[in-house]
Order: C-alpha cells, then sequence, then structure tokens
C-alpha cells in the first residue's frame, strides 16, 4: 500500500483544508441524468495508479449513502459514480478528499463513447479476418491449385473481400470522396481507386476463370492502412482524453443571493445581469461583475497576465476568470455569461482561427503529386499495350496491376507511423499532442512568442531575501501564512517546508481582505501584510512587512519564479537560430526583469488579448512561422492565431483547448524536445517518402512489362510496408536512452538539458 | 475435393467465430480500461 500514499505533489500545493474538489452544487449541476432516478458523476482523478487505489476508492464510495455504483477507470484516471436523486448529491469529493484524492469535474462531452475509434477498429478486426484467410486461400493458389480448385478458391476470396470492403474500406472512401467532391485530392484518393479497381478485376478474372485474382492484395492493403490509421487515432484520443482530464479553471456556477434573503445556485449560464451573487474565497468570479460589498485580492494572472494580486474593494470592476483569494464578496453581475471576458476571448479566436487554415499537410501534398503521376502511369500502361499487343484484356490487366503495385501502402503508413511513434515519445515525456499536423507545423518554426505570467513563470511569488531575515520571524510568518491562500503567504509558507508549525499557537488568528492577516498570542498582535497597515509608522517602507504590536520585525521581498528549466531552453532555443520574444499583459517592469533574466531582447509588455493576436499577424505578414506558448485566457486568441501552439497544464481552459501541444509537466525543457522531436519526425517522414518513391522506381518497370503475379504484388507490398514501418519506429528507439536520462535529470529543481556529450557516452 | 468442402466450411467458421468473440468484446467494453483490468485481478473482491 506505501504507493497509495496521497500524491505530495499535488496537495502540497495547498494547506491540507484547501484542497477541496467540486462543490456538491456543481455535481448536481454537471451530473448526467439516468432512468429511475439515478443520476451519474464522472470526475478525474489523477492520484489513482494502482490496484489499491482502485479497491479504496470504489468500496468508500460505494458505502456512501444513496451510492448505487462506483467505478475506477485507470487508464484514464476516472471516477463514474451513480447515485439516486432523491438523497441529493452524495459528499463524493470529500470522501476522495480524505482518501487523500484530488478530484475535480472534467470537460463536459469528453464522457461520450469515442465512436470513431469503435468504428476504426471493427474495421480492423474485419479487415484483419477477411486478409487473413484470403492470403490463406491464395497460398494454395500459388502453390499449384488448378482448374475447378482454383476457380473455387477465387470465389471464396471474393465472398470474404466483399464485407471488408464494404465495411473497412467505407472509411477512405468516405474521406476519399468527400476530398473529390471539394475537388482536392487527398492520400486516401488513390488509395480507393486502387482498393476498387482491384476488386473489380479481380471479380471479372474469377468470373472468365482466369489465374490471377488480386483479392489478397485488396484486403491486406485496408487491413495494413487501418492499422495505421488506428494508432494515429489511439494517439491522438489519449493525447486528448489526459488534456480533457486536467482541471477546469472556469466556475460552472455561482450561489445567487435573492432579495429576500434565500439563495439558490444557478448554473452560470442563467445569471443575468442585476443579480447578487456571494463569492466565497477561492471561487472564481464566474460573468463580469461589479463589487457590492466586502474586501478582498484577486489572483489575475491567468486572466490578464498581471503577476501580483489586486485588491478590491466596493465599486470595483471584475472580470470573469478572476480568482478570489482572501475575503468573501458580494457582487453584482454587470453582463451575461455569452457578454463577458470569456466570451469576448472566445470570439477573438473564432477571428482568429485562420493562423493555420492555409495547412495541408505533408501526407496530402505528396499525394497531390503522386496520384496524377500514378494514374496517368496506369492509362499510358493500357494505352501502350493496347497499341503493342491489341490484347483488351491484356491491356487492362497490366494498368490494373501498376495501380495496385503503386498502390500508396507505403505512402499511406509512411506519415501516421511516424507521427505515432513520435507522439508516443512526447507523451511519455509529459507533453500531450492533439493536432496530427502540428508536429509537421512545428518543423517549420523560425519565432517563437512567450507568454511571460505563468509561462515562463510560474505565476507564484518566491522569497528572495530569506538570507537577511531571522529564522524564528521566518517561522513566525511561515506559521501565520498558513492561515491564507494570498500568493505571497504561500510562498511564505513554503519556506518552511515540512516543518512543524505546531511551536505556535495563536490564539487567533484572522485574515484582513487586501490587507493582509492578524494574528494574536497572548497581549501580542502580530501583522503580517501590508507595511502601510501592519505598522504604526511605515514612513517610506512598502511592501509586506512582519510587525508585533506595530513594530517592525522583518520585511519580505519577492519576485516571480522562473519555470525550472526556463533558461536552459530559451539557450536552446537561441541554439537553434529561433528568435524569441515575449508578449506579455503584465507591466513592463516586470516583463523587463523575465526578460534580462532569461537573455530575450524582443518585448512587448502591457499587451491586451488583441494586440497579442496582431503581433502575430504583423510577424506572419512579415513571413515568420510562429509557435506561441501562453497560458492565459488572454493568450487563447493569440494561440489560435499562431502558426502551432503550445501551453502548459495550468492554462486557462479555452487556451488548453486551442493549443496544439499541452505539456504537463513544469520544465520549459518541453519545448525544446518537442521542436527536435517534430524535426526528427519530419526528417523521417521524407526518408519514407523518399523510400516509397524508390519502391515504385523499382516495381512500376515489372508491373509495365507484365510481370507483376498477385504473388509478387503481395511480396513487393508487404516489403515495402515493413521497411517504412521499421524507418518510422527507428523515432521510438533511437532515442529512448535520452529520454530516459532526461527523466533523471528532471528530478533535481533546476534541470539542465543533457549536453550532446552526455548523451552519447 | 470432398475433403476441401467439408474443411474450408469449418476453417471459415472457426476464423469467423474468432471475429465474432473479438468485435462482442470491444462492444461490452472490455478494451476501455487495460490499466485497470490488470490491477483488478489482483484484487481479492474482484
Amino acid at each position: 500500500m506505501s504507493c497509495c500514499l496521497p500524491d505530495v505533489d499535488a496537495v502540497s500545493n495547498l494547506p491540507a483544508s484547501l484542497a477541496k474538489g467540486p462543490s456538491r452544487e456543481e455535481l448536481t449541476l454537471s451530473s448526467r441524468v439516468l432512468p429511475n432516478g439515478v443520476r451519474q458523476t464522472d470526475l478525474a482523478v489523477p492520484g489513482v495508479h494502482c490496484g489499491a487505489c482502485i479497491a479504496n476508492i470504489e468500496s468508500t464510495l460505494g458505502n456512501l449513502d444513496g451510492v448505487e455504483y462506483a467505478r475506477v477507470n485507470l487508464s484514464t484516471k476516472r471516477v463514474s459514480v451513480r447515485w439516486r436523486e432523491n438523497a441529493g448529491a452524495p459528499p463524493i469529493t470529500e470522501a476522495l478528499g480524505q482518501l487523500g484524492y484530488e478530484s475535480h469535474l472534467f470537460e463536459q462531452g469528453a464522457d461520450e463513447k469515442d465512436e470513431t475509434l469503435a468504428e476504426l477498429i471493427r474495421g480492423l478486426g474485419i479487415a484483419g479476418f477477411a486478409a487473413g484467410n484470403i492470403m490463406l486461400l491464395s497460398v494454395s493458389v500459388w502453390s499449384g491449385a488448378e482448374a475447378a480448385t482454383r476457380d473455387l478458391f477465387h470465389w471464396l476470396s471474393a465472398l470474404i473481400a466483399l464485407p471488408a470492403l464494404a465495411y473497412s474500406g467505407r472509411i477512405f472512401f468516405r474521406s476519399a470522396w468527400g476530398a473529390l467532391r471539394n475537388g482536392r485530392t487527398n492520400m486516401d484518393v488513390p488509395i480507393s481507386i486502387g482498393v476498387l479497381l482491384a476488386y473489380g478485376m479481380s471479380l471479372y478474372e474469377t468470373a472468365t476463370h482466369g489465374p490471377h485474382a488480386y483479392f489478397d492484395a485488396s484486403a491486406s492493403l485496408l487491413f495494413f492502412l487501418l492499422i495505421g490509421r488506428t494508432l494515429d487515432h489511439i494517439m491522438r484520443e489519449r493525447a486528448r482524453v489526459a488534456v480533457k482530464g486536467l482541471a477546469r479553471f472556469a466556475a460552472r456556477g455561482a450561489t445567487i443571493l435573492h432579495g429576500d434573503g434565500t439563495s439558490t445556485y444557478l448554473p452560470v449560464g442563467d445569471i443575468e445581469p442585476g443579480m447578487n451573487i456571494m463569492l466565497s474565497a477561492g471561487e472564481r468570479v464566474p460573468v463580469d461583475a461589479r463589487v457590492l460589498k466586502g474586501r478582498s485580492d484577486l489572483d489575475c494572472a491567468i486572466v490578464s497576465g498581471e503577476s501580483d494580486p489586486v485588491a478590491v474593494e466596493p465599486g470595483a470592476e471584475l472580470r470573469a476568470g478572476t480568482l478570489n483569494l482572501t475575503g468573501p464578496l458580494t457582487i453584482e453581475a454587470t453582463a451575461k455569461a455569452q457578454d463577458s471576458f470569456l466570451a469576448e476571448m472566445m470570439r477573438l479566436m473564432e477571428a482568429a482561427e485562420s493562423g493555420r487554415g492555409g495547412y495541408r499537410r505533408i501526407a496530402d501534398r505528396a499525394s497531390a503529386l503522386y496520384a496524377p503521376v500514378v494514374h496517368l502511369t496506369a492509362f499510358l500502361a493500357f494505352i501502350g499495350w493496347m497499341i503493342a499487343a491489341g490484347d483488351f484484356h491484356r491491356a487492362l490487366t497490366i494498368a490494373v496491376a501498376v495501380l495496385i503495385i503503386t498502390c500508396p501502402c507505403a505512402l499511406g503508413l509512411a506519415v501516421p507511423i511516424v507521427q505515432v511513434a513520435a507522439a508516443r515519445r512526447l507523451f511519455e515525456n509529459g507533453i500531450m499532442v492533439k493536432d496530427g499536423s502540428a508536429m509537421e507545423r512545428l518543423a517549420e518554426i523560425d519565432t517563437v512568442v512567450f507568454d511571460k505570467t505563468g509561462t515562463l513563470t510560474l505565476g507564484m511569488p518566491r522569497l528572495v531575501n530569506s538570507n537577511e531575515i531571522s529564522a524564528r520571524d521566518l517561522a513566525l510568518a511561515a506559521a501565520i501564512a498558513l492561515h491564507s491562500r494570498h500568493p505571497i503567504s504561500r510562498a511564505l509558507a513554503e519556506t518552511q517546508d515540512g516543518k512543524s508549525a505546531a511551536e505556535w499557537s495563536f490564539d487567533a488568528v484572522q485574515e484582513v481582505p487586501g490587507f493582509g492577516l492578524e494574528a494574536a498570542i497572548g497581549d501580542n498582535v502580530y501583522r503580517l501584510g501590508r507595511a502601510a497597515w501592519a505598522l504604526a509608522e511605515a514612513g517610506s517602507i512598502v511592501g509586506t512587512v512582519l510587525s508585533c504590536n506595530g513594530e517592525k520585525l522583518a520585511a519580505f521581498s519577492f519576485e516571480d519564479r522562473l519555470r525550472a528549466g526556463a533558461a536552459a531552453a530559451i539557450a536552446e532555443l537561441h541554439d537553434r537560430q529561433i528568435a524569441v520574444e515575449i508578449v506579455s499583459g503584465d507591466r513592463s517592469d516586470a516583463v523587463a526583469a523575465v526578460a534580462s533574466a532569461l537573455g530575450i531582447s524582443r518585448i512587448s509588455a502591457g499587451v491586451l488579448p488583441s494586440g497579442k493576436v496582431e503581433r502575430l499577424d504583423a510577424l506572419k505578414a512579415e513571413g515568420r512561422r510562429v509557435l506561441m506558448v501562453g497560458d492565459g485566457l488572454n493568450d487563447a486568441p493569440a494561440l489560435a492565431a499562431a502558426h502551432v501552439s503550445m501551453a502548459p497544464a495550468s492554462a486557462a481552459d479555452i487556451g488548453r483547448s486551442a493549443a496544439d501541444f499541452v505539456f504537463l509537466r513544469e520544465s520549459l525543457a518541453a519545448i525544446p524536445l518537442t521542436l527536435d522531436t517534430s524535426r526528427e519526425a519530419n526528417r523521417l517522414i521524407r526518408q519514407n517518402l523518399v523510400l516509397a518513391v524508390v519502391y515504385n522506381a523499382i516495381a512500376v518497370p515489372i508491373a509495365l512489362l507484365g510481370f507483376v503475379t498477385p504473388l509478387v504484388a503481395a511480396l513487393a507490398m508487404s516489403l515495402s510496408s515493413v521497411i517504412v514501418i521499421a524507418n518510422g519506429l527507428r523515432l521510438g528507439t533511437g532515442k529512448s536512452r535520452r529520454s530516459a536520462c532526461e527523466s533523471e535529470a528532471a528530478k533535481p529543481t533546476t534541470k539542465v538539458f543533457p549536453t550532446k556529450e552526455a548523451m552519447a557516452s | 475435393m470432398t475433403g476441401l468442402l467439408l474443411l474450408l466450411p469449418i476453417a471459415l467458421f472457426l476464423g469467423g467465430l474468432g471475429l465474432a468473440a473479438f468485435l462482442w468484446s470491444l462492444k461490452s467494453g472490455q478494451y476501455e480500461d487495460m490499466d485497470g483490468a490488470a490491477e483488478r485481478i489482483l484484487n481479492d473482491d474482484g
């Protein structure tokens, strides 16, 4: 059971009392209604990782009142709970919290069954069955079955191949037809033509008692291609599920106060301007609003990129998505959800979506060149043999043989197999690839634009002058700070990490929102917070201080903490001749400090969300291909506008869904790693395409001369596919040593990227 | 030839049985939690 200790990393971020999941109102709101008065709630529980966790969670949840069924899915790290409606939502999150598991709701719609995958796997099963059986029959034909037996075998093959073509082939035919209707071609067009012609000609051949039928070729072609397609889909789906499982930041609902003193919990979409909302500490502002009562500090990092919390008092305007840190507020909604800041970002995103609209995938570009050449060759072969031999049947057979032998089995696998291997390696390093073309686009970039708060930095302050403060004062400050979730308090509390705060027994501690914390021990009153409030005579002192009865004990200074590996990652990007710049919504002095620490010279500060998009458009107009890395709501339009985009796991919901890559680990080393992997993948894809062309250069003359029997076709196609797959898998094996030594290196706090020499050893 | 008439249907039937079993296992959700299934077998109460 030792492996079942609570997820230390996840919990230590917050004091234990604050590590809470969604409230019961939110659970009710997000649950699905099943028949017979039962509701189902699905929660992401990132901490489950072994059989004991499963048994633990299922038995605990199963024993709760009103719970009918609880089931853990270890692969997706989710829990489904079915509960009876009449009893109200059971305390699921509390129960999980007591077991030490953090839980959260995930994006709705994510729990729908993956129909595409099911269709692909069913198609794969049927194609595999058909290919295997037809191949067995074909082997008998090749070993010398004659006359009636051969015809019987051919007819049987035709019978088996028909459902395979109709069911499994659908996936290709549909996509090919879609492309043709829009006047484009893609990889599926030559595939569909090849498969269908092979089947049609073999049927004719069989009916006329001919010796050569290519049923095996058409079935095994479908089988091979479906393997590539299915792996590709599984890989991307795994990434998408992992990203959807991350905690949501947007509020789902809010507690509305009515004039008569009662309150109800309403979904965000039902909140009307003018309604009064009760917002407790730790909640996010659901819609744009104005403060009516109360004082607090707001964390705006994810909304505007400002790194310092903002103190608010009655009359202040709040933007949807900001986090209330310290005190309860009563706020009045000033806009509906669909008119709030978040919705405005969505509109900007839609407007900016053209960023990658014009991109055509390598496979499609290759097939645009390839298909006309192949089809023209087949046509010329037909004409040539008609003129030379005058035999219609023979000319047609040879033309179809050319199509079959060139049918892009290898070409169809060349791209997906490499991308699957690359995505797998990135997945192992905590980087999720959401889109197959993302790696192709990433390999082309020459500029990286970073957001600052939350991307280059963690958006969390760190104490920098601990050596000037006595250990006793620091321990006292940390013990007081434990009572607040203000980022500065958390930074102070972290300085004592592991050590017990029990030696201080306070008679009372209270948080004064907007100012700081006040603690009493006997007659002494300690204050931790703004200098002007904590000190009897502040004078010129500003910033955060600890005072005893108005006398200064210590002054603290903080700076935003850089992400691990930030400097190394920027240096690596410079090494690769990639231009780096910062576009941030924060104050210019804060941006300049980070930029100089990282050696970045091009910066823009105080930029609005639309300004970020304009900056990207300007870069695009210069002909640059830009990777945008950002996390906030204000970055989301820019993420959509960039050629390719990346977001950390801590990013805002819409930012994460707009980004092509999401990296789950803290370190920015993910960026050069992803770039290298993508570039290497692109190199292998090109190699594979060259291999496919070389194969064709050898095979086509043989086909043109009329020497391609079904046996030759089967051998040639399998050989070329195996070569391409083997070449693609080099990506997985060649670097496994490197990723292993990276994960070791990733453990120390400041991670240094392994040098080329270290990797070679 | 008579041997073939007997053996071919048997072979295809067995192959079809395998395919049907696969499709059934897919439909009944046995591939939805591969990691979980590997761990659950070690739990006593199933």
